[in-house]
């Protein structure tokens, strides 16, 4: 088989680290290869390999047999190797058109002005190859997630004729956001587009991997570890080769499920939010974990972000310890004993620019300060406790909190609010983009809440994980609460059970 | 496929309508056709301002040079044709060094913010009180009296009834429309407002667009200032005075968001229309200048306060 893509002995050193260590791929035509890993294992360092971002200190890239260099996605782009982004990259003000040859237009320019005719036409017959139809002339900003998705994959298509040789196409976690229905879709697309292009994809998903790919590449620091054909493949198996361990039995530590539970320390009756969720009512105790199961769309995020102060709820009523209180704006959800850990961790969870310290005492109120100064002293005594107590990698509480990895990133959000006191723990996706390793530490951690009494409400990743953790789940479905189940060790549910009443 | 039609973006047009209404009923007189010619002769050098504006705010950008290019270019323009200071007489060929002045101190503003990376707001305020200096350190403060009553028909002399002045802004919203619609350099400013990062992993050449934009606002600037000379029949430093805030409340009136990406020169079209009309319907009216400003000061917060999708904000800074 001919390759259109090849690495030989790819090596890329970074001060400290070899994120690419003699790495040897090939990606055929007519072929989807899935490249699977951990966080760090190099997947994303090769991908910016791949698309010019970062040049190889040794070895070899070829595409369609030549060696190349590129200087910028846009030069891998013109030798036939276009990227998918995760972070999707159309622009909503332009059309549809305007998106597929954004920096191309000189193909549609008659007497140095652009023929929208000419170019919607292009463009249309590129939208056809991946069965989207929808008028050229669109305002992207009118375009739902997965059309505007489609529209990428259309862009790197067009590719296809306007250059010599085969194309490549990179999708880099591209059904991160979209759903069970749209993924299917994607997935057929991703099969037809086989005979026009090869296809790499990439996914922390490995059901999804496998189930598209034909050949599977994992990655664990830096190096190709296992090939294998996606039919052969096996997900423990697999598994155990991204973590390069067996996984723990006692992965999400069961066996510190506190059989016992205190006080109810929260009630909700009844809780509704227009157009999200109605009727919610549940008891949360001290020291329980409960899961929320549910698809994108059941009301579950908005459950968590309603208890969280960010949408005040319509209908319904919350206690904390047996007294009544109203939920209008984060800062009453904190005061009432919320901690909230939202799933945008950069974004929601930590001001990035600014210290591991000053982020774990964000909360605190002026408990660090005297007279209005506040006292660094005493803060970083605090963050001192808590980056040992959590074992938290930082080279110090003075460092910006955005060098951190996800997973110690995601300690210091849980600092926060131990610091300030939070009885009630609102984890959303707390696991959310962070390694094998930092997951285990993370609920090692909130097992340690739950044994400080602290009760948790947990939206997991996965499945696995919601039953893994939970004491009890509560599966909801249309913005209602469809099922709830208990879950205690050695009698957890069965993950058929849950999707039999998420869907 | 349906296309809705968006209120918003039709409301500065409603906003125009309504205060020609409102103006008319209270005096008739607004309606006049020397009324109307009146507005577009005063409307005439803010237009072409508003142009080049437009593609700057568009790009995310801001223009705070805009009195000193258009000082600087009125003060050269006034020195090049015949006049009581210097033995120049170009004639109608002065506009072209006006064009030239205005895009190369364009140029080194664009370059100042992509080079150095200093932003936009710092090197256009730099370069502008820069050419205020230069503009008043080479007059010693005097004017430059232009006695070419040739040139003065740049913006003086009338075709069909229109004066010269309104032709040309009317070409150079002609030209602007082009370059946004039809041309790489508009649509990548349209990317580049929206989406810079995606922009440039299109291959879009940012830092060039940036630049040229610039460069073209200078341009626009040269021109203004070759009008002014030819309407004011001088050229000094402060011939521009007040033609900063006009031209930003016009393309912020007009519905251009300050956040780039949005918007449209004939937006800013409408944008001058309704400053222009309310300032002349304000005198029709007898109000007192100061408070004219006043109400102008207004109306850039409303418009902006209007224009805000209040929803999909949550910081604001």
């Amino acid at each position: 088989m001919t390759a259109v893509l090849e690495l030989k002995g790819a090596t890329k050193t970074f001060p400290g680290v070899k994120a690419l260590n003699s790495v040897d791929m090939r990606v055929g035509r007519n072929e989807v290869v899935g490249i699977i890993g951990e966080n760090g294992a190099g997947k994303s360092t090769l991908l910016k390999v791949l698309t010019g971002i970062y040049r190889l200190d040794e070895g070899e890239l070829l595409v369609n047999g030549q060696p190349q260099r590129f200087r910028s996605p846009r030069d891998a782009f013109d030798h036939g190797v276009a990227m998918v982004f995760q972070e999707q990259s159309v622009i909503p003000t332009l059309t549809v058109a305007e998106n597929i040859f954004l920096g191309r237009e000189g193909e549609f320019l008659r007497a140095g002005l652009i023929s929208k005719a000419a170019m919607n036409r292009a463009a249309r017959a590129e939208l056809a190859k991946v069965h989207l139809d929808i008028d050229p002339a669109t305002k992207c900003a009118n375009l739902g997630f997965a059309q505007r998705q489609m529209v990428e994959i259309a862009k790197a298509l067009s590719l296809d004729g306007r250059i010599d040789g085969d194309i490549v196409i990179l999708l880099d976690e591209p059904t991160s956001v979209l759903e069970q229905r749209e993924v299917s879709l994607l997935f057929e697309i991703v099969r037809e587009l086989k005979s026009r292009a090869a296809i790499v994809f990439i996914s922390h998903r490995l059901d999804e991997v496998l189930d598209v790919s034909d050949r599977v590449y994992v990655m664990r620091d830096g190096a190709v570890v296992h090939e294998t054909a996606a039919s052969e493949a096996e997900i423990t198996g697999l598994h155990e080769r991204m973590v390069g361990r067996q996984l723990h039995h006692e992965y999400y530590r069961e066996g510190r499920q506190r059989a016992a539970l205190g006080e109810v320390v929260l009630s909700v009756r009844d809780l509704g939010v227009e157009g999200e969720f109605d009727g919610v009512s549940f008891d949360l105790h001290e020291g329980e974990i409960v899961g929320l199961a549910g698809v994108v769309g059941s009301g579950r995020e908005a459950l968590a972000r309603c208890l969280a102060g960010f949408q005040p709820p319509d209908r319904g009523s919350i206690e904390i310890g047996g007294k009544p209180i109203q939920l209008t704006r984060p800062r009453n959800a904190v005061r009432a004993g919320f901690g909230f850990v939202p799933s945008e961790r950069k974004r929601e969870g930590l001001v990035a620019g600014l210290s591991v310290a000053e982020n774990m005492t964000l909360a605190a109120g002026d408990r660090f300060s005297r007279l209005g100064l506040i006292e660094f002293g005493k803060e970083h005594a605090e963050a001192d406790r808590w980056i040992d107590r959590l074992n938290i990698r930082t080279p110090s509480a003075r460092t910006p909190a955005q060098s951190l990895s996800g997973g110690n990133q995601q300690k210091v959000v849980l600092s926060k609010w131990r610091i300030v006191g939070s009885r009630i723990a609102i984890l959303d996706h707390p696991t959310r983009g962070i390694d094998v390793g930092a997951k285990e530490d993370v609920y090692e951690l909130v097992r340690d809440m739950a044994d400080e009494g602290i009760a948790i409400l947990l939206l997991g990743d996965t499945l696995e994980e919601v039953i893994g953790m939970s004491n009890r789940i509560l599966v909801l479905r249309d913005g209602s609460v469809s099922g709830t189940f208990e879950a205690a060790v050695g009698a957890k549910p069965d993950q058929v059970d849950l999707i039999s009443k998420m869907v | 496929m349906a296309t809705t039609v968006n209120w918003r973006s039709l409301a500065p047009v409603f906003v125009f309508a309504l205060l020609c209404v409102v103006i008319a009923l209270f005096n008739p007189n607004f309606l006049s056709p020397s009324n109307a010619v009146r507005i577009l002769a005063a409307a005439a050098i803010p237009l072409v301002l508003v142009m080049g504006a437009t593609f700057v705010i568009l790009m995310g950008s801001i223009d705070l040079s805009i009195e000193g290019v258009v000082a600087l270019t009125a003060v050269v323009t006034a020195a090049l044709v015949l006049n009581d200071h210097t033995s120049a007489n170009l004639g109608l060929f002065a506009i072209a060094f006006a064009l030239v002045a205005g895009a190369a101190i364009g140029f080194v503003s664009g370059a100042i913010h992509v080079w150095l990376k200093v932003p936009s707001f710092m090197a256009t305020l730099g370069i502008g009180f820069a050419c205020l200096g230069i503009a008043t350190a080479a007059l010693g403060g005097f004017p430059v009296r232009i006695s070419d009553s040739g040139f003065r028909a740049l913006t003086l002399g009338r075709t069909f009834g229109i004066p010269h002045g309104v032709w040309v802004a009317f070409a150079a919203v002609i030209v602007a429309y082009v370059i946004q619609q039809r041309t790489r350099l508009g649509r990548w400013i349209y990317a580049i407002g929206t989406d810079e990062v995606t922009a440039r992993q299109s291959g879009v050449p940012v830092e060039r667009t940036r630049i040229l934009v610039f460069t073209l606002a200078g341009l626009f600037c040269g021109l203004a200032g070759a009008m002014s000379a030819a309407q004011l029949g001088q050229g000094h430093a402060l011939i521009a005075s007040g033609r900063l805030f006009t031209t930003i409340t016009a393309v912020v009136v007009g519905g251009t968001a300050l956040s780039g990406g949005v918007g449209s020169v004939l937006n800013s079209v409408i944008g001058v229309l309704i400053v222009i009309v309310l300032t002349n319907g304000m005198v029709l009216m007898g109000v007192p200048p100061f408070v004219q400003q006043g109400v102008q000061g207004v109306l850039i917060i409303i418009a902006v306060a209007l224009a805000l999708d209040r929803r999909h904000l949550d910081v604001v800074k």
